[in-house]
């Protein structure tokens, strides 16, 4: 599903390698110092920053020249996921047409998506009236809408508390089983990583390294992840 | 890519082709002078005489009106008040009125037959005498304190509240917070706004001559003015724009060189949190400052109002078709602001990242006109368009277009910052849901610039509806707008409806600039 | 964004639309105030087109000099056929141009104070340049230059810019008239007294009304309305023994013009006491012709004939740069 192939991004400074893939269906933690180049592994995947070499491939596809929108993937941000002026079924129907030229069927598929994500009857809220909670929902139902086979969160629960955080997951998990969606996430904390992911990809040292099966490379850290977890003196 | 690609060129097309108008509307009509007059001209010793006092005036006026802004902005960052917002729309109205409005309402206050005059002298001291490089100076920083004071308080406002309150917490006191956060603050917003009082200072020309007392304070302005009226010699009339344009020109490298311009505009409402500053002594030597510079500003504009209240009933019936064709200029005006100004300042906006070079250059194109003189521009597009258009159908448009041109630089202050962030804060979100071109301008670029739009629009509306400088060659008998009849009243000895005539063209001036900043502002908040 | 469209929209509206024309069209090139609701333009456009079968049209420019460099700027393409309201100041320049023909007409019976025998320009009307003062607030008023020179520190006059204004120019042109090779001198007496130099007349007239200064720098006739249009007869203007400089407006017919007949006729109604009898109460100047009714009160001029002051206007263009640099140099020390 998502292959990177000799991939490599320098910016100034920086620079990151990858050279990997991942399976249609399965879920990636991709976890790490900050710092390190998480996110800015999402944004090129997103198409957001353009790689200095090497290819993407998306379903099956060379994605390294297309457009964002054209790239086979949701991405949800920390934060700016939604336009502030604009009301929530609005901001969802987006993802329907970034023009928001949208017939009444469409609107009603606006109004089907907010039930479920549990914001029934909310579309016409700004989202300044909603919790923090209910606006990464938002995000997530526009995600929905948009059909895209992968979905890449990048840390877009960090800001939330530990019990709305895990109901987040929750709805997380059962999008991506009932739509069999493909899973990248980024996130700092490795409970996140046990709880959401079956692989994981340590990202560290200007390498996204080849993502491992989650259980396995918990239970055996290599010292990286050691460091890390700060667990080198076990 | 293809698409988008695509795109950015349409769009920066309109930029490059926005500031390419703008050179041609500055520049050019000076090379249109300059190819009619056959060369350019030697300069004389009055000449160097006024380049002298041209630049003396408006360093002079520039660092007062910078030095006596920054406690007013602090003082005004730092307190929360009873009619604080009243206060700061007010403390904009010099910068938009008319010239000869302000020299009266001055006059009214500080010249020899004012209250203050008499009160002196009854008290046994001489009459205050305003004449001469202090009444240029005066004038001046009458005019700009507000616009500096503006640019200051949005520095201010933009230092973030986090920072205040992570120096409370250290038990930081005034002098600590003034050195860590408001001094560095300073450092980059002040040489931006000292230059630009400097440039608006170095055109001045009627204020110089009325308040000056005499030929002493001629202004290179005022020199070009006398070439083409007096002397009829354009040579020297091109010459002298010349100069004016490498003087400014100098200014504007040495100040925007050192900093990226402050941002103008937006977001007064919510002064900031302060723990560190209400002793007595900082309490008292605030409400001192706002005080003094409240009656300073507001009193001339208090004896406009009080005097043109008098002259209202002397209104003749023509002046609300001139206050309409003003209206009309006014609205014209501002939209062409934006106009030329979204596309210039998008196309800054998105080229300044990788091409640094080519932005500045831009940038430099939409602030030719602070430096360009109005004799010249008016005279080069007279020269220019004559032979093809009767020039009185053209009084207002050009009118609107000039002053659209002259509004340009504090509405590009204005949008480049407010587009930058728009870019940075939801550019991605566009991106990944594939919004473009108008999609993207409209759901979401123009929400979140209104505020900076609204702004600029006003202040455009404003600084044309009380414009005289460029019509007077084009000027078409019937069709006079509001500030030719303040001229017309006070040519014909109607003093008393000239008054009211001002009294008129304040309020409409202040009513639109309210409205445009008002308009943007209202729903634009998060 | 619509907005561009809009404002180009608004642009051609703010153009105006051509009036159909099926009268042939005269066109009147004067500076502002004559076309002004209070000036005399309006009553002069219905009395001559009552009998002319065309329409007048003015074009305003400013004040005389701007009109005589808007003429230059346009040359012979100008639509001007006829140019109303030069100076005897600025007709040597005019004729320099080349751009008038000779009116062939000789002047009537008139009350000039001097002889009029100027082959391109006709003459319509005239005034003083004076100092105006309230009869209530000046006791002592000076009668000449030197006594104005001599007056205490604190009396003050405001003068007008003579390289930007029609009476500041005057202003110069008098003291060189009465003191030839001394004005130098009158000038830097006059210098402490001069409270300020204004870019033109309504500045000056409106800061002297204010109470700024104690005399300003206007014409004969400005008490004239005070009196007559607000009942107010607490200004005059100081009568100097020097005797005053004289201001006479001029009209010229453009060689180029497309109308010469039209231009004639109405050259020939300027003249007229139609135009004439407008003059005094909208112009505030002394009319040329002969009225029937005579003055209204005010308007009789204040000094004999003798005492008028002119220089011919090859004289004016010659001294008039020597009494500029005269001047500056007087007043920037």
């Amino acid at each position: 599903m998502l292959h990177l192939e000799n991939l490599l991004i320098r910016q100034g400074d920086f620079s990151l390698t990858a050279d990997w893939s991942l399976e249609r269906g399965q879920k990636l933690a991709i976890i790490g110092p900050s710092g390190g180049g998480k996110s800015t592994l999402l944004s090129a995947i997103a198409g957001l920053i353009p790689i200095t070499a090497g290819r993407i491939h998306l379903g099956g596809q060379d994605a390294s020249e297309l457009p964002p929108a054209k790239r086979p993937v949701s991405l949800l941000f920390q934060d700016h996921n939604l336009f502030p002026h604009l009301s929530v079924g609005r901001n969802v129907g987006l993802g329907l047409r970034p023009d928001l030229k949208l017939s009444r069927d469409q609107w009603q598929q606006v109004d089907a998506v907010l039930v479920q994500v549990g914001l029934e009857g909310l579309a016409a809220r700004q989202p300044g009236a909603l919790s923090g909670g209910q606006r990464q929902r938002v995000a997530l139902a526009r995600a929905l809408l948009r059909k895209r086979p992968v979905l890449m969160l990048d840390e877009p629960f960090a800001a939330l508390g530990p019990a709305l955080k895990s109901e987040m997951l929750e709805l997380v998990a059962q999008i991506v089983s009932d739509n069999e969606l493909t899973l990248v996430m980024v996130t700092h904390d490795p409970n996140d990583a046990r709880r959401i992911s079956d692989v994981v990809s340590l990202v560290t040292d200007s390498v996204a390294q080849a993502p491992q099966e989650t259980q396995n490379l918990f239970a055996n850290p290599p010292k990286a992840l050691a460091h890390y977890l700060g667990q080198e003196d076990f | 890519m293809v698409n988008r690609a695509q795109q950015i060129t349409r769009s920066a097309l309109a930029g490059y082709g926005a500031a390419g108008f703008l050179a041609a509307l500055s520049l050019g009509t000076l090379g249109v002078v300059a190819l009619k007059a056959g060369g350019l001209s030697g300069l004389n010793g009055g000449d160097l005489a006024a380049i002298r006092f041209t630049v003396a005036q408006a360093l002079a006026s520039a660092i007062l009106s910078v030095a006596l802004a920054i406690p007013v902005a602090r003082a005004l960052a730092r307190r929360q008040f009873r009619g604080r917002g009243l206060l700061v729309t007010l403390l904009g109205a010099p910068f938009i009125l008319p010239v000869i409005v302000a020299v009266l309402g001055l006059l009214a206050v500080y010249g020899r037959a004012s209250v203050i005059s008499e009160a002196l002298q009854s008290l046994g001291f001489t009459r205050l005498d305003i004449y001469g490089f202090s009444g240029v100076v005066l004038a001046h920083v009458f005019f700009n304190l507000p616009l500096a004071t503006r640019l200051f308080l949005q520095g201010w406002q933009a230092i973030p509240s986090e920072h205040f309150r992570l120096a409370a917490g250290l038990g930081m006191n005034s002098r600590d917070i003034s050195r860590h956060l408001e001094r560095p603050m300073l450092g980059r917003v002040l040489p931006g706004t000292f230059a630009t009082i400097f440039l608006l200072c170095v055109t001045s020309f009627a204020v110089a001559l009325t308040l000056g007392g005499g030929p002493r304070a001629t202004t290179i302005e005022l020199a070009i003015y006398q070439a083409f009226r007096f002397d009829f010699d354009l040579s020297k009339a091109a010459l002298l724009a010349l100069v004016q344009f490498g003087l400014t020109a100098i200014a504007a490298v040495l100040a925007w060189r050192l900093t990226r311009p402050a941002r103008l505009g937006t977001g007064f409402d919510q002064p900031v949190k302060r723990w560190d500053c209400n002793g007595v002594g900082a309490v008292t030597l605030d409400a001192l400052t706002l005080t003094l510079t409240a009656l300073f500003l507001l009193l001339p504009l208090a004896a406009v109002a009080l005097k043109g209240l008098a002259g209202l009933p002397d209104l003749p019936f023509s002046i609300l078709p001139a206050a309409l064709r003003s209206i009309a200029v006014a609205l014209t005006s501002a939209l062409l602001t934006l106009s030329l100004a979204l596309p210039l300042a998008q196309t800054i906006a998105r080229t300044s990242p990788h091409r640094p070079r080519l932005a500045g250059l831009l940038e430099g194109a939409g602030y030719l006109s602070i430096a360009a003189s109005p004799m010249v521009i008016g005279t080069g597009l007279f020269i220019a368009l004559f032979p093809l258009v009767d020039p009185a159908r053209l009084a207002l448009p050009i009118t609107a277009l000039v002053n659209a041109a002259l509004s340009l630089p504090f509405a590009l202050r204005a949008l480049i910052p407010a587009l930058r962030e728009v870019e940075r804060e939801y550019g991605p979100l566009a991106d990944s849901l594939g919004m473009r071109g108008l999609a993207r301008f409209r759901l979401m670029t123009w929400p979140r610039i209104r505020p900076a739009a609204g702004f600029a629009a006003g202040l455009a509306a404003a600084l044309s509806m009380g414009d005289l400088g460029v019509i007077a060659l084009f000027a078409d008998p019937d069709a006079a707008t509001l500030p030719l009849m303040l001229y017309r009243l006070m040519g014909s000895y109607q003093m008393e409806a000239a008054n009211g005539a001002a009294l008129l063209l304040v309020g409409l001036s202040l009513a639109l600039f309210w409205g445009f900043d008002r308009g943007g502002r209202v729903r634009a908040a998060s | 964004m619509k907005t561009p469209l809009l404002a180009a929209g608004l642009m051609l509206a703010l153009t105006g639309m051509a009036p159909a024309q099926d009268k042939p069209i005269l066109n009147i090139y004067t500076y502002d105030s004559f076309v002004s609701d209070w000036g005399p333009g309006p009553a002069v456009e219905k009395a001559f087109e009552e009998i002319c079968a065309c329409d007048l049209q003015f074009t305003a420019a400013g004040d005389g000099a701007a009109l005589l460099a808007r003429l230059q700027l346009e040359g012979a393409r100008s639509k001007a056929d006829v140019v109303l309201g030069l100076d005897t100041n600025l007709t040597a320049r005019a004729a320099k141009t080349g751009l008038f023909a000779p009116h062939n007409r000789a002047m009537d019976e008139n009350n000039l104070p001097v002889k009029w025998d100027d082959p391109l320009f006709l003459p319509y009307d005239w005034g003083y340049f004076a100092f105006v003062y309230d009869t209530t607030k000046l006791a002592r008023v000076p009668y000449n230059f030197e006594m104005l020179a001599s007056a205490p520190d604190d009396f003050k006059i405001i003068i007008q810019d003579p390289r930007s204004s029609t009476p500041g120019l005057g202003l110069l042109m008098w003291i060189k008239a009465a003191y030839g090779d001394r004005a130098p001198e009158i000038w830097a007496g006059l210098a402490p007294h001069i409270l300020t130099v204004t870019k033109g007349w309504s500045e000056a007239y409106g800061m002297f009304l204010a109470g700024e200064a104690n005399m300003v720098l206007s014409y004969t006739t400005s008490p004239a309305y005070h009196l007559i249009a607000e009942q107010d007869d607490t200004k005059a203007a100081a009568i100097f023994e020097e005797g005053h400089y004289l201001q006479i407006e001029v009209a010229g017919k453009l060689a180029a013009s497309d109308q010469p007949a039209l231009a004639d006729r109405f050259l020939e109604f300027m003249l007229s006491e139609a135009f004439q009898s407008i003059i005094p109460t909208t112009n505030w100047m002394y009319p040329v012709g002969i009225l029937k009714d005579g003055l209204p009160e005010g308007f009789e001029p204040p000094v004999p004939p003798a005492k008028a002051l002119l220089f011919s206007p090859e004289d004016a263009l010659a001294v008039r740069n020597e009494a500029l640099d005269e001047w500056l140099t007087a007043l920037s020390k």
